[in-house]
């Protein structure tokens, strides 16, 4: 067993990069989460692992660091918050283009604008349609425990490189700011040049010696044909990725009347709320899906056959609810509660609004 | 004027050679205007890394803008920037491979509009990469729109009747900038108009490229250049035109050559 | 066991660090734990508060709407979640700068003159310290012995030599426990 520790999400962000064998952190500071690249600083892993952490003077200025050090076969990585997340739009639509790896955190907080510090989902359509200019999608990890935030940058990184695609792990300032235990992973060491040779040899621009043909790292293609055959081989990838990587948590669900679906901190809410609605004779399930790209229809589908609706739970104006819908496709009732500004619905709340919605007591 | 019989192959031996092309240029034609200043800055960089025997340690960044095919023509590994981050993306690989050989390579639009911030901290930072910087006072690429170093009066595309200050402020010197920067160990400003200007420049690059190996701060490179195209010139014009009108308030020559400063001049007392 | 608990106060006070011992020990009595802070522009001076939840089960949600005890150190604190205690659960306060005391009937109310012991301790700092005494006499939620090894890995290292003067701070608190009412 690894070390246990208490830690807040973000705290945990910083030691599990250091741990895991990142290769560099490109960063600015945005609240809520600062942390990360504070803590980052603090430990200092540039003189353990030789971790790179560099302030940047901006986020564009960060993602394209992580653009050019991801070039390099490295394991690197940013964090950011919503505003912050938008800045680096262009440049994850770059990475996303010329398929290369990385991990973009995005502790999410209020909108649109400057919006607020407090905690939020409404960056879902963002994430998980792409969020930038192009057919792009990012495959997106929603943590709702510290524990994941520590267990989604470890596999974020295995499926940035089994994709070369960026992967997003979409957090909000509740799971940012929570404090748990947590077990961490013990210290594995960076990737050597020679190990980055095997794995990323034949792209990574690492300089070319006289054996081989110049690598070039780039999104651009203006030969039609060409640029639509890179827009499919990039469809291919994402239709990989809805066979091969959906993940979810169904709890209750088996003789649920009603389920309820949220991610992230509002998945822990309606955990809650599937307490108090069972203690009420109310039979109610969470679908909590793990993965919002590719994002979990195929259960959701299955479940829509036996259930009398669905509630899609968000900190937000109703964004994850539409992809539900298409889930369903009519098969059954699919309503949507939520909150906006920063205000995190308790799980009394959600069950009201789940009674509400369907009408249950009234029948 | 002398007219050349026979077979070339007859001609070009190895007896008759005075100048060959760098074997690290690739067989391919580019895509430049006549007159235009990019190839020549190309082929004196492919000259340097291949007299510097480190095409193998040597990674290129190109912009948005002209250059942005430049990887098409120089036989090294090269990454692609969005518009005017390649100070940026150069940081990036810089960073996590601190043994390279790092250069950016930006037009005018991109270094100083668009990029400003990423060029300014890179610099101010003192990465230690070299940054290849063409100003030819116009975006070329997108058809001949005015650049923050277009000159007052010159006529372009989004300047009809020419640059006015009242409505698109002064030309940029942003080389004279950088050149306060602490981070800043080489800056010089060169042109490619003449056989001497080209041995120069060349000669300033080879300078930079040494200066990163000694791991002393940003070399900035700037080529004052000419856009044929955009000017809507000649070539020969082009020089003249540049000569006349681009020198005065681009001065050739070396703005700085000391290294980036001492960091203690700059800590705090307790 | 599930024990859900809200810290209110000033900022300053320590009702943050207060929360994050409290947590601590509950990790070294290998419960599950999770500490939640509002957080944003309330430095010093302003109100702080932050939700610490100790089970022998998984925890599920960090956001509550009511709890089992709160202890409540200012009265912008009193006004906001003395309404939000479980009925049946408890409310521990410190009646320095208390307006306002607690009216409800249906839930245990209890207090500790905080303030007035930190500064008879000599040490202002030990008055979260001191509520947190009489908060783990009032629930023995959790062994003196883990507050002590919760103590040691919250505290940076170079701090430790203080942990005797905290755990005298937590000594007094419940000694000082004072009954209002049960129910």
């Amino acid at each position: 067993m690894g070390e246990l520790r208490l830690m807040k999400g973000n705290e945990v962000i910083a030691e599990a990069a250091i741990r895991c064998g990142c290769d560099g952190y490109f960063g600015y500071p945005i609240t809520p989460q600062s942390e990360v690249m504070e803590t980052l600083m603090t430990l200092r892993p540039w003189e353990t692992t030789g971790m790179v952490v560099l302030q940047a003077e901006s986020e564009i200025a960060s993602i394209h660091m992580v653009y050019g050090a991801a070039g390099a076969g490295k394991r690197v990585m940013t964090s950011s918050s919503s505003p912050g997340i938008s800045l680096m739009a262009e440049g994850i639509s770059y990475i996303a283009g010329s398929e290369l790896p990385c991990v973009i955190v995005n502790v999410q907080r209020g909108g649109p604008g400057l919006g607020t510090i407090q905690p939020s989902q409404a960056d879902y359509n963002q994430a998980t349609k792409g969020g930038g200019h192009g057919d792009y999608s990012l495959l997106v990890l929603a943590p709702a425990s510290v524990q994941e935030m520590h267990d989604f940058v470890i596999l974020g990184f295995e499926l940035a490189f089994k994709f070369r695609n960026p992967v997003m792990i979409l957090a909000d300032g509740v799971i940012g700011q929570l404090m748990e235990k947590v077990e961490l992973i013990d210290q594995r060491p960076r990737w050597t040049n020679e190990q980055i040779l095997e794995i990323s040899g034949n792209w990574a621009t690492i300089g070319k010696p006289s054996s081989r043909k110049k690598h070039v790292i780039t999104s651009l293609e203006m030969d039609s044909n060409m640029m639509e055959n890179n827009n499919l081989r990039l469809q291919a990838k994402y239709t990989q990725m809805k066979d091969e990587e959906v993940r979810y948590e169904a709890i209750a669900c088996e003789d649920a009347d009603y389920i309820v679906v949220a991610f992230g901190s509002a998945a822990r809410i309606c955990q809650k709320t599937v307490q108090i609605a069972r203690k009420k004779g109310i039979k109610v399930g969470l679908i909590r899906p793990i993965t919002l790209f590719p994002f979990p229809e195929k259960i959701i589908a299955e479940y829509a056959a036996k259930v009398k609706g669905f509630l899609s739970v968000e900190f937000n104006a109703g964004q994850m609810v539409n992809d539900i819908r298409l889930a369903v496709n009519g098969v059954t009732k699919v309503e949507y509660f939520g909150r906006m500004g920063g205000i995190v619905p308790t799980p009394d709340e959600v069950e009201d609004a789940l009674e509400q919605r369907f009408l249950i007591g009234d029948l | 004027m002398t007219v050349i019989t026979g077979k070339i192959n007859e001609i070009i031996k190895p007896e008759n050679l005075v100048y060959a092309k760098s074997p690290l240029l690739n067989d391919v034609s580019m895509h430049y205007c006549p007159g235009c200043s990019h190839g020549v800055v190309h082929r004196l960089i492919a000259e340097v890394i291949d007299e510097m025997g480190i095409q193998e340690q040597t990674i290129g960044v190109s912009p948005v803008g002209c250059a942005v095919f430049a990887y098409n023509y120089i036989d090294i590994d090269w990454q692609e920037a969005a518009h005017g981050r390649a100070p940026a993306v150069a940081t990036g690989i810089k960073r996590v491979m601190p043994e390279k050989y790092v250069f950016s390579y930006q037009g005018d639009g991109d270094l100083a509009a668009i990029g400003t911030a990423e060029t300014f901290h890179a610099v101010n930072r003192g990465e230690n990469i070299v940054m290849i910087f063409i100003n030819n006072a116009i975006y070329g690429m997108t058809g001949g729109q005015m650049a923050p170093t277009t000159l007052v009066g010159q006529v372009t595309s989004t300047t009809p009747n020419g640059r006015n200050v009242d409505l698109n402020g002064y030309p940029l010197r942003i080389t004279e900038l950088i050149a306060q920067l602490p981070g800043a160990a080489f800056v010089t400003r060169q042109s490619v108009q003449t056989p001497a200007a080209v041995r120069k420049t060349k000669k300033a690059i080879r300078k930079a490229f040494e200066i990163q190996a000694q791991k002393k701060g940003t070399s900035f490179v700037e080529v004052v250049s000419t856009c044929s195209s955009g000017w809507k010139l000649s070539p020969v014009a082009s020089n003249k035109w540049m000569e006349e009108n681009m020198f005065p308030q681009y001065p050739l020559g070396d703005l700085k050559d000391t290294g980036r400063a001492d960091p203690d001049l700059y800590k705090v007392k307790g | 066991m599930t024990e859900e608990i809200i810290i209110a106060g000033f900022g300053g006070q320590g009702v943050l660090s207060m929360g994050k011992i409290l947590a601590y020990s509950g990790v070294m009595q290998d419960q599950e734990v999770a500490w939640f802070p509002s957080y944003g522009p309330e430095m010093r001076g302003g109100t702080a508060n932050v939700t610490v939840i100790l089970s022998d089960e998984r925890i599920s949600s960090p956001i509550l709407h009511e709890f089992d005890t709160a202890i409540i150190l200012n009265q912008q604190s009193m006004d906001k979640f003395e309404s939000r205690v479980k009925t049946g659960g408890m409310l521990l306060y410190d009646p320095n700068g208390i307006l306002h005391h607690p009216t409800r009937k249906d839930i245990t109310i209890l207090k500790v003159e905080g303030s007035r012991l930190a500064v008879e301790m000599g040490n202002p700092l030990t008055f979260n310290m001191i509520v947190l005494g009489a908060f783990l006499k009032a629930k023995p939620v959790i062994k003196l012995e883990n507050v002590k090894k919760g103590l040691e890995k919250s505290l940076p290292e170079r701090h430790h030599k203080l942990i005797p003067l905290n755990l005298q701070a937590i000594e007094i608190g419940q000694e000082h426990l004072v009954v209002v009412q049960t129910v």
